[in-house]
């Protein structure tokens, strides 16, 4: 319930030092990231990750494999802390502000946390509900016939197929209020009007004033919103482009 | 409205965890299982030694609670922390104290109460007088909610580690033994026909330190493991 109240964002400044800079085009800057440093065993992922995200802007994250693509999701989310740089959300640092980011952020990641034993329905209203927005049972069962699931809702995720398990994982965005996504390959495995459906919600979170941070290598056809793309190389470098 | 929606976490949490195990029933019932045959070899490899029997039951039942409650512990968290729930769980807006709690709870309720319950009847074996029988249902019910406090500490630590299954117990086995003397102790007491409860009094108090530290130590090292 509170996860619906997060949104739309509420900026409060207590003080010069927590006012958020502004882009070129004057749109509020929300996330802002600044000289990200990843290492990972004894081998740097990247350095000078710097970034900055407004409402109604996506971010696509490309980089060969193993260029720390998924990391700096994870860095981002907190689940991982980097070796230098650092977050800022509305100003404040991620970490100073632990609940009341995640509260703010929704992440899909590789794993897509559903669990084999339990049906679309039941995975799809657990996940709701640990994210803090309770689904009404009519409302989960609208949200997983939008993925094309309608009629399997009670089907245990173990006889789906990984297509299918990803659809019934993707069910989560649509009744979702956070400002900011983080999807972490999310087109792996899905058929093209699965594709179409993503870029849709994306689409749609963006045009209500949401953000999004997507891994992905393929082209994303998403109208609204600005667009933003980040590429992580080999050598550490991360030159970032804009475009329309 | 902040108060009901932790309140709500922890509800889904527990009622998630008791959803999955009652789907997979044959872990939990394995668990009880290895609880009643080890304790049942004792008397069967003793013989009719009443005397005998009766002096080594407190401990016997309790070596094999703490052996049982390791054979579960390593699922806790395992499950969760493949198919990415856990990851989930770390970012959700609620305390991860409330969710590592709710789950310890579920575990507890699922793989330890069967058993403390299953325990007085398997007492009848080493010949335990009512009062005995009934003081160890007691000890068992206050010392092994410490079991899954102490216990989800490891499996957090031993997350995603090959081997985490003996390592687990190399790692937790040590921190059992107050509970252990505490536990079989009580037991101990009573057969002889002493009060038992200094030995019960300090498994509450165990109880009430680990449910304050056991949680927050385990989030840490959630933490750590899903770095």
């Amino acid at each position: 319930m509170s996860r619906v109240n997060a949104f739309p964002l509420k900026v409060q400044y207590n003080d010069a030092a927590r006012k958020p800079t502004s882009t070129p085009g004057g749109i509020a800057t929300i996330l802002e990231v600044v000289n990200l440093e990843c290492v990972r065993g004894d081998r740097r992922l990247f350095r000078d990750v710097s970034f900055s995200l407004g409402p109604g802007t996506l971010l696509q994250l490309t980089g060969p494999n193993g260029s720390g693509k998924t990391s700096l999701l994870r860095i981002i989310c907190g689940l991982m802390s980097p070796e230098s740089g650092e977050i800022r959300w509305q100003g404040a640092q991620i970490r100073t502000l632990a609940e009341e980011y995640s509260r703010s952020i929704t992440y899909l990641g590789h794993r897509i946390a559903v669990k084999e034993e339990l049906n679309s329905l039941e995975n799809l209203s657990i996940a709701s509900g640990l994210a803090g927005c309770e689904l009404s049972p009519d409302q989960a069962k609208a949200a997983l016939a939008r993925v094309g699931l309608a009629g399997r809702e009670r089907l245990p995720a173990r006889f789906l197929s990984e297509g299918q398990r990803r659809r019934s994982a993707l069910a989560r965005l649509i009744n979702c209020n956070t400002a900011l996504w983080l999807l972490d390959e999310v087109l792996a495995s899905l058929d093209q009007a699965a594709i179409v459906l993503i870029e849709s919600l994306i689409g749609e979170h963006l045009s209500r004033g949401g953000m999004a941070i997507v891994a992905t290598h393929q082209e994303l056809h998403i109208s609204a919103g600005s667009f933003q793309r980040l590429e992580l190389g080999p050598s550490g470098m991360a030159p970032v482009e804009s475009g329309g | 409205m902040r108060a009901h929606s932790t309140f709500s976490m922890f509800r889904w949490i527990v009622a998630r965890d008791l959803t999955l195990a009652w789907r997979r029933r044959a872990d939990v019932l394995s668990t009880l299982f290895f609880f009643v045959i080890v304790v049942s070899l004792f008397p069967l490899g003793i013989g009719p030694e009443t005397q005998l029997l009766r002096s080594i039951a407190p401990g016997v039942v309790w070596v094999a609670a703490l052996l049982a409650s390791m054979l579960s512990l390593g699922r806790v968290f395992a499950n969760d922390y493949q198919d990415g729930t856990l990851e989930q769980m770390l970012l959700t807006p609620q305390p991860l104290y409330l969710i590592v709690l709710g789950k310890v709870l579920a575990q507890w309720l699922v793989a330890e109460v069967p058993l403390v319950l299953i325990a007085p009847l398997l007492g009848i074996q080493f010949n335990l007088e009512p009062s005995s029988l009934f003081i160890l249902f007691v000890s068992l019910l206050l010392g092994t909610p410490i079991l899954s406090l102490i216990g989800s500490i490891g499996a957090a630590l031993t997350l995603g580690l090959r081997g985490g299954g003996v390592l687990i117990a190399l790692l937790i086995l040590p921190l059992y033994i107050p509970v252990l003397i505490f536990g079989a102790g009580a037991v101990d007491a009573s057969i002889n026909s002493v009060s038992a409860q200094a030995n019960l009094t300090l498994l509450g108090a165990l109880l009430v330190i680990a449910l304050i530290f056991a949680p927050w130590a385990t989030s840490a090292g959630l933490r750590i493991s899903l770095e």
